[in-house]
């Protein structure tokens, strides 16, 4: 005998639960909103402010204008890579003197806005203009764009000596040791057991250099080199029209996030072996 | 009374004060203070850079904060409201921020105020421009470090927190924040350093700090090396001044810290 006398009869199942409306989901919506009433702004404003004779003017000037932002970054970037090998060096030299040097390298021009080096490279400069030409130099920093990659190389060789200084660094000791025991040269071991371990690490570093460079580029506008900037500034002098900064950020914002993209698909690929 | 405290300060003032570095030189030097010389105009610029970056910061944490935590809400329309914010701002030239921001604010306030039936040309105040581009640009930088100190708290602090019976914002006031700002100190002395610089680029749209002190010196004088050189080292003298600073508040906020 069963100890049940009689069946619960089957139910239907309980209502979900309502979903709470929180206030993080009213912020949420608020903000989005926000976001959207600007995006719809700014979209209309280049939609209803639209020129065929301004875009066909300034569009193949934007372009030319795109070409000198990142001929000028990627000249700056490589010559500043390498001056940066020395400096590291010398910063991690046992010799106080050279470390004493490179440290304060380092620090000046990590610690100075690159606008005013700018500035001290092409208007300060100029200003000795006939030791320049007795020297024969006149031409280069005659030039805004000469001075431009001159004043980027210099600082982002301060900024690239220390993540390199800091890579190095971190590869451990026991690397070295390993490399002196198997009677490997020093260069050789720098070339083929350190270096390879540094760059991974440094690959990080390097790209936020390379947006930053790019960020920071927009500087040169201010000296008259028509670069990506200088010429949203030339376009907005010539029809004062918000526009031509919109589409400007627009440029800027897509090489940025391409450089993201690229560069966190490039640290995935090259720390596979790292991965467990 | 304010009479006798501004004489205070003024004598007290490390440029152009009785004991200031520009004060030590003759008055017929170009960086002399008064009218025969750049120091009193310099220091009005090294000033109005310091306010710059002090009315900025409190502004650009207080956002950063805000954002960093919606970015690490469970809420996932939260998150993108700030992943939004925190791309397009980092990706943004922080000179192009600026221009962005001192003719997009005025357009939008002008097109707002003509709605309500007022027309009328707005200008906007070149101070008030740069410290909302600054602290724009400085709280998309300083959610990125808040949320990695976040990240660094464990759960076990708020599950302590609740188990104690405290509100969530008690939680966060006693518990959190202080580890926080603990984890987050470097950061946001790097961060701090950095707005130093970018002050610079309210130069561009005319606001009277070092740099242009010093353009307008330069331009006048035709000793553009010697003044755009003094630009530099003052800026270096505030990057050290203020990294000796954090360094001795970082210390001291290191001593309450418990040994692990």
């Amino acid at each position: 005998m069963s100890a049940v006398a009689e069946l619960i009869p089957p139910r239907p199942a309980p209502p979900a639960a309502r979903r709470a409306i929180t206030g993080a989901r009213i912020a949420a919506i608020s903000v989005l909103i926000l976001w959207a009433l600007l995006a719809i702004a700014l979209v209309s404003l280049v939609i209803t402010g639209f020129d065929q004779a301004k875009f066909l003017r300034y569009g193949p000037r934007y372009l030319n204008g795109l070409w000198v932002t990142i001929s000028l970054v990627g000249i700056s970037v490589v010559f500043g890579a390498a001056l940066s090998l020395p400096i590291a060096f010398a910063r991690m030299s046992t010799n106080r003197v050279l470390s004493g040097i490179a440290y304060i390298y380092v620090y000046v021009f990590r610690s100075t806005p690159l606008l005013a080096q700018l500035f001290l490279i092409y208007y300060g400069l100029g200003s000795f203009k006939p030791q320049l030409e007795a020297v024969g130099l006149w031409w280069f920093f005659r030039e805004a764009w000469y001075c431009g990659v001159f004043s980027f190389v210099l600082n982002t060789a301060a900024y690239q000596a220390e993540i390199l200084r800091g890579a190095i660094q971190s590869v451990p000791r026991g690397q070295h040791e390993g490399a002196a025991a198997l009677g490997i040269s020093k260069f050789v071991t720098f070339r083929k057991i350190i270096l390879p371990q540094a760059m991974i690490v440094a690959l990080r570093p390097y790209g936020n250099e390379v947006i930053l460079m790019i960020k920071g580029s927009a500087v040169v506008a201010i000296v008259t080199v028509y670069d990506l900037m200088g010429e949203a500034r030339y376009a907005y002098s010539k029809t004062f029209d918000f526009q031509t900064y919109l589409w400007a950020a627009l440029f800027y914002l897509v090489i940025v996030e391409i450089l993201r993209h690229v560069w966190a698909f490039l640290e995935a690929r090259l720390t596979r072996h790292l991965k467990r | 009374m304010s009479g006798e405290i501004s004489a205070f300060f003024s004598a007290l003032d490390p440029l152009c004060g009785p004991v200031g570095i520009f004060s030590l030189f003759n008055s017929g030097s170009l960086v002399a203070c008064g009218d025969a010389g750049w120091g009193d105009e310099i220091a009005s610029g090294v000033w109005m850079t310091i306010t710059l970056a002090i009315v900025t910061l409190p502004v650009g944490l207080t956002i950063g904060f805000l954002i960093a935590l919606a970015a690490q809400s469970e809420d996932r329309l939260l998150r993108l409201a700030a992943g939004i914010y925190t791309t397009i701002f980092r990706g943004l030239p922080e000179l192009l921020t600026l221009f962005l921001i001192y003719y997009g604010l005025q357009i939008l306030i002008q097109a707002v105020f003509s709605w309500f039936g007022y027309d009328e040309r707005i200008e906007i105040n070149a101070f008030a421009a740069g410290v909302a581009a600054l602290s724009v640009v400085f709280s998309s930088y300083a959610a990125e470090v808040l949320l990695s100190a976040f990240r660094a708290i464990p759960r076990g602090q708020y599950e302590a927190g609740d188990s104690l019976g405290l509100h969530r914002w008690r939680t966060m006031r006693l518990i959190v924040l202080p580890q926080l700002i603990r984890i987050a100190l470097p950061g946001l002395t790097n961060l701090w350093l950095i707005l130093l610089k970018d002050t610079s680029y309210a130069s561009a749209i005319g606001l009277a700090e070092i740099l242009r002190q010093t353009g307008i010196a330069a331009r006048v004088s035709k000793e553009a090396f010697f003044f755009y050189g003094i630009a530099c080292l003052l800026y270096l003298i505030l990057a050290t001044i203020s990294s000796v600073g954090l360094g001795f508040i970082e210390r001291s906020v290191k001593r309450s810290e418990v040994a692990r």
